[in-house]
Formats: structure tokens, sequence, C-alpha cells
């Protein structure tokens, strides 16, 4: 994937550059406002990781909006120091994608990221799901494995659709807070382990080949095994 | 030994710093001071009332006797032209002999009949006053008469056949009259005119010395004296209102320096702890570290004691946030009930994993004008607190239900519970009672859950549970919130 990263401080950003170099993508970098809406504005990226104080007289949000005034689509994940509820408004309202305050853990912008590229390729509703033997319909709200029907909680049916629908991806436990419960604050309990661990229960305990996966230090992941 | 006193030393801090008392005390332009405008506008409300009063006064007084002697000026005359009409001239002049006979020396008629030739037939005056030339008009002018000199009223009408009659009034008595009531008038105008410039005078120095106290009190707290109260009249009026108004707005003043003092302390206390111990791992583990192996155990450790620094950073962020009330402004009509749901849905399956009960009671609706998300992380901070203090095997209560206007989320646990003595500080971030020393958390949770509370103009109460915790927090339901919000407005 090809992503742009607009950060002014140059520690942050080699990090960043770094980190989604290794992890397989191409990278670009603007340290200021103006260059990153260059670059943003003359090239296609799959997605933009974008500060929101930045010099050069053209700032995140400025950015953004000059962007998506002019019809460009590219999923835009804000990385902000200003992290108070109304500033995360401010950058979701000005057409970002994703918030991700700082400090934040490379695991999370990453799993983030990823994410939302997927995302931004879904071309119309779809109504079936499949990883591997295990199959989801999101009409009759169906779950399958191997032929085996699987009986769910309504919360652990979204919980499963929130993974499968970013299958083969990392998946962290705030975006499972957010996507699944729609919390935006961390409880201190491991809430969100527990409730992994109980779906895992029913769709990996009875069947040979685990598809539900513990990333250490990032989150979770689903995929079948040969991917 | 030099005892001299340094006799010719000067003052430089006389004179060299600019005394602000002196900026304050250079009079202001007398129009730019509003005790002065109130007082202008008071003797001038005043002054117009007390001269549309003499006016009115003046002109029914006056107008009346006019009009009155008019009247009789005009009846006299119909009548004596029906005399002159029953029996011509001679008839006219018997009328005006018998009036003029008839007539006392003080007698106030006067009258002139002149033939059409304009010579004097009879009356009391000799001639035609110059002045009188046109008929049917009034005239009030002083006549010779054979009383003396006496002001009068008069009208000529001209008669059928060329001749004129004047009648005419003495009016020397209505215009005595008239001059007592000026005469009186002037005087209480004048006595009004003092009333008013005292009334004004003492508006401004009431005005003045009510603006003195509060000016006097903000300014002593301008400087940084907090303690400062604006004192009362005790008459329960606007001016107390108002005072009573500063002297909230300065308790809560007074509070947030409080509290951000304490967390200015608390920050320099609870936030060194971490820190020194990432600081240490770091610095261990660059000096000590054998392998590549032990170099990320330790960094990897640091980086964990960094998130937790992180996130007492944001909790504390986070209270500051909502103890602005700011969030006020995004409040939205809500049911709390659905939310609960949702919550005791995620915890249900934790508490199970631990081997604890989750009981639950939660009302059908609940509806609350308020925050969605800080009442969420206020339940699940309380939450979070039973989950980590319960004994194995233990049941948590979690209640909640609608009390005609106050909305009571309860959690309950069997742990440890707080002290009798550690209960009122237990919501003072960073606080962490001697049994809670030894498990993890930051200090923060209940403190978050109190402001969250009071945000929505509600309260967190920390009760006994024989044993354990027992935390309520009430919220004013969303129609109570909108009653109280509006009296505040008024």
């Amino acid at each position: 994937m090809r992503i742009l990263v607009v950060e002014d401080d140059k520690d942050v950003a080699g990090f960043v550059v770094k980190g989604l170099r290794e992890a397989g993508h191409t990278v670009e970098h603007a340290d200021n406002g103006r260059d990153g809406l260059f670059l943003a504005a003359s090239e296609n990226f799959d997605a933009i990781i974008l500060d929101r104080m930045l010099p050069g007289g053209i700032d995140g949000l400025r950015l953004l909006e000059t962007l998506r005034a002019q019809d460009n689509a590219t999923p835009v994940v804000f990385l902000s120091a200003l992290g108070q509820v109304d500033d995360r408004v401010k950058g979701l309202k000005a057409g970002g994608d994703d918030y991700l305050t700082k400090p934040f853990a490379f695991a999370e912008l990453l799993a983030r990221v990823e994410a939302l590229t997927r995302r931004g390729k879904s071309d119309g509703p779809t109504t079936r799901l499949l990883v591997g033997d295990l199959e989801m319909d999101l009409l009759s709200r169906g779950v399958k494995r191997g032929g085996q029907k699987i009986d769910l909680q309504p919360r652990e049916f979204r919980l499963l659709e929130y993974l499968m629908r970013h299958a083969g991806q990392v998946v962290t436990r705030t975006m499972l807070l957010e996507g699944v419960w729609d919390y935006h604050f961390d409880p201190q309990t491991n809430v969100i382990d527990v409730h992994v661990s109980r779906l895992r229960q029913k769709i990996d305990k009875p069947f040979e080949l685990p598809l539900l996966h513990t990333v250490r230090n990032a989150g979770y992941m689903l995929r079948s095994e040969e991917v | 030994m030099d005892t001299t006193p340094p006799r010719s030393l000067p003052k430089p801090k006389a004179a060299e710093t600019p005394r602000p008392r002196d900026e304050r005390r250079r009079p202001r332009p007398l129009i730019r001071s509003a005790g002065v405008r109130f007082a202008f506008v008071y003797a001038v409300v005043f002054g117009v009332s007390a001269f549309a009063l003499a006016f009115s006064l003046w002109y029914s007084t006056v107008g009346l006797l006019t009009r009155q002697v008019q009247n009789a000026i005009h009846n006299d005359a119909t009548a004596l032209s029906d005399h002159y009409e029953l029996g011509g001239l001679p008839l006219l002049i018997n009328a005006i002999h018998d009036r003029l006979l008839a007539g006392n020396p003080d007698s106030e008629g006067i009258y002139l009949l002149l033939d059409p030739l304009g010579n004097r037939i009879i009356g009391n005056l000799d001639t035609l006053p110059q002045v009188v030339d046109q008929p049917n008009t009034w005239y009030e002018l002083p006549v010779s008469t054979p009383n003396g000199t006496v002001l009068a009223v008069m009208r000529v009408y001209p008669l059928p056949g060329g001749a004129e009659l004047l009648v005419g009034r003495d009016v020397r008595a209505r215009a005595e009259l008239r001059d007592v009531l000026r005469d009186g008038l002037l005087w209480a105008m004048g006595i009004m005119l003092v009333l008013g410039i005292l009334g004004a005078i003492l508006i401004r120095s009431l005005f003045r010395r009510i603006i003195r106290d509060i000016a006097t009190t903000t300014r002593a707290i301008s400087r940084g004296d907090l303690t400062r109260r604006i004192s009362k009249t005790g008459d329960g009026d606007e001016f107390d209102e108002l005072a009573e108004i500063i002297n909230d707005m300065l308790e809560r003043i007074a509070r947030l320096m409080d509290g951000v003092r304490q967390v200015s302390n608390s920050i320099a206390h609870d936030l060194r702890t971490p820190i020194t111990r990432a600081r240490a791992r770091l610095e261990d583990a660059s000096l000590h570290a054998r392998s590549e192996q032990d170099l990320r155990v330790a960094i990897e450790r640091a980086t964990a004691d960094l998130d937790g620094i992180v996130g007492v950073f944001e909790a504390l962020l986070r209270i500051a946030e909502i103890e602005a009330g700011s969030r006020r402004a995004a409040f939205a009509q809500i049911d709390l009930a659905p939310l609960i749901h949702d919550i005791d849905e995620l915890y249900r399956a934790v508490a199970e994993e631990r081997g604890l009960t989750l009981e639950t009671s939660i009302a059908d609706s609940l509806p609350l004008l308020g925050d969605r998300e800080l009442i969420q992380q206020a339940i699940a901070n309380l939450l979070d607190n039973a989950l980590k203090f319960s004994p194995a095997n233990a049941a948590i209560s979690f209640v909640a239900r609608l009390d005609e206007t106050t909305i009571e989320i309860s959690v309950a646990d069997r742990g440890p519970g707080i002290s009798e003595a550690d209960r009122d500080r237990a919501t003072e971030r960073f606080f962490r009672a001697e049994s809670a020393r030894s498990t993890s958390g930051s200090g923060l949770g209940l403190a978050l859950v109190a402001a969250v509370a009071q945000l929505h103009n509600g309260t967190l109460r920390l009760n006994d549970n024989y044993p354990g915790l027992r935390a309520i927090i009430s919220l004013p339901t969303s129609h109570q919130l909108s009653v109280v919000s509006r009296q505040k407005e008024i």
C-alpha cells in the first residue's frame, strides 16, 4: 500500500515511516502542511496519516478540508496531540476517517491504517462474509463453520462480524471497544479479552484449525491458516 | 561605630513605581460615571413628573375660573339681548340701569352700551377701551370704572340695528387667586427641585457604596486574596442577589483553584514514582543488560510504565475537561437503560470469568439529559473497582432505578470497602486508601465518577455495604435538570 505521512516531528515521523516500511508499505513523507497538501492532491495514496498541528501555514484540518473539497476520498487517520473530545469530533467532521491521540503505540496506528484501507475498497453491501470454513450470513444472521451451525449472542455476532470484516488484519482492543461497543475510553478491566476468549470458545474450540489469533502487544487477528 | 542614619536615602519605591491606586482615583469624566447617569435620570424623571403635576393643577384651576367668568358674561349678555329684542333700546337701557344700580360698589359687572355711531348711551365705562376693536372676542385688560381701575374680562356683542353692547366682569379676585396659586406652585417647584437634587445625590452615593463594596472585594481577589467575599445587606434585594451570585462564582473559582493546586501537588508526587521507575529500568538496562533479550525486556517494561503514565495523564486531563463544564454544551436527551444494559453485558462476562456474580436490576426507562460517553465511563469505573476489590465467589449488586425525579445507579461489592475516615477524601484525585495500595490503579477512578456526577448536577455517595462499598450515583432526570438550569438563568 502507498501511504503518505504528514508529520513535522522528525523522530515521530522517522519511527512511523520505518515501521510502515517494515510492514511492507510504500511511504512518502512531508514535514509541513504545504508539501503535504501538494503530495496528497497530486499523487494517489491508499491512506494518509495526518498530524493536526503543522508548520507551513496549512494545518492538518485545513489540509484535509481542502482535499475533501477536491473530491479526494483517500482515507485519513489523524495523529494528534489534541486529544479532547471536541478535537476528535472536529477531526472527524472535517472528513477524517479515524483519530488517534499521541502518544500512541505503533501497532495501534498500523492496525487502524490497514483497517481503513480495507474499508475504502469495499464496493457495495456484502451479505456474506467468509474466512476459511467460517461463514456468516448477514441477512439471516446465521454463522456456520464447516457446515456446522454456531449459536452466537447478538454482541458476539457483532464482534465476530467486525473481526471477519477485518480478516487478515490486526484488530486492537481499542478498535473493538469503539467498533463493537461504541466505547471511547479504555476500561481498567480486560473486558475485551474476556469477550474474545468466549467467542473463541464457540468458533475455535470444537475445530482443529484455530482462526482467531492473539497478536502479542497488539490485539487479535482472524485468519485462516493458509493466508 | 557609625550610627548616623542614612537620612538622605531617597525612597525609590514611592518615586519609581506608579501606584495603581493613583490611576483608580483619577476622577473619571462625569458623564462616564454610572452613578451620575442614574442620578441624572432620576432627577429628570422626578422633575418632569413634578412639572406635569403643577401644570395640570394650574390649567384645571385657572382654566375653570376663566371659563366660569366667560359663562357668566355670556349668560348676562344673552339676557340683555333678550331685553333688547322684547322692548328695544329703552328696555335694554332700563335693564342695564337696574344692574348698575342694584350692584353694590363691589359689583363685578361692567357694562357699556354704544349707539351705532359709537356714542355712549349708558354704562359704567366712559368709552370703549382702544384695544377693544373686534366684536365677539374676549379681552382681559385694566379699565377705569367709577370704582377705580379694575382688571376686567369683557366682550363686545353687536346688537341688531348697529348698537353695540359691552359686557364684562371685574376679575381682580380671580387674578389674586391665580397669583397665589402661581406663587404656591413656584415654591413647590423649587422645593421639588431641591428634593430631586437631594434624591439624585442620595441615589448616586447609594450606588457608589454598593459598587465600592463589590469593587474592593473583586479587586482584592484579582490580587490573589481568594478568601474575600462581598458582604450582603440582608435585605434580600437585587443587590443581595447580585452579591450572592458573585460569591457563588468566587466559591467556584476558589474550588477550581484548589483543584489545580491539588492536581499540581499530586502530579509532582504521583507521577514522579512511575517516571522514576521507567527511568531506572532504562538506565539499569543500558548499564547492566548482558544480552539483547535483557534489553528488550527492560525496554518493553519501561514502555508499559510510560503507557501507565500516559493513562494517568489522560485521566487527569479528562477530569479537568469535565470539571471545566464545557461538555455540557454537548448534552443530549438519552435513555440510560439500554446503555446500562450494554455495560452490564460487557462486565457480566468478566464477572463470571472470575467466579463472581453480577446481580443486576435495571429500570425500563431512565431518561436523562447528559453526556452518554461520560456516564458510560463513570459506571464502567465503578464496575472496574467492584471487580477489582471483590473477594472470590462474592456477588456484586448493580442497580439502576428511577426514583421520581432522580436516577440512582448503585454498584455495591463485598470487598474491603473504604473506611469512614477516608470516604470523604476518596473522590480526591490520586487518593488511594491504605487497603488499596497494593492493587493496581491510579486513584483517579472515583474522582472521575464524582466529576461526571457533578457535571450532571448530581452526586456520588459512598456508603458502607456491611461489608464492602456501595457507590451511588444520583442524577436528576432530564426534566429536573432543565428546571434547575432555568432557575439558574433567572
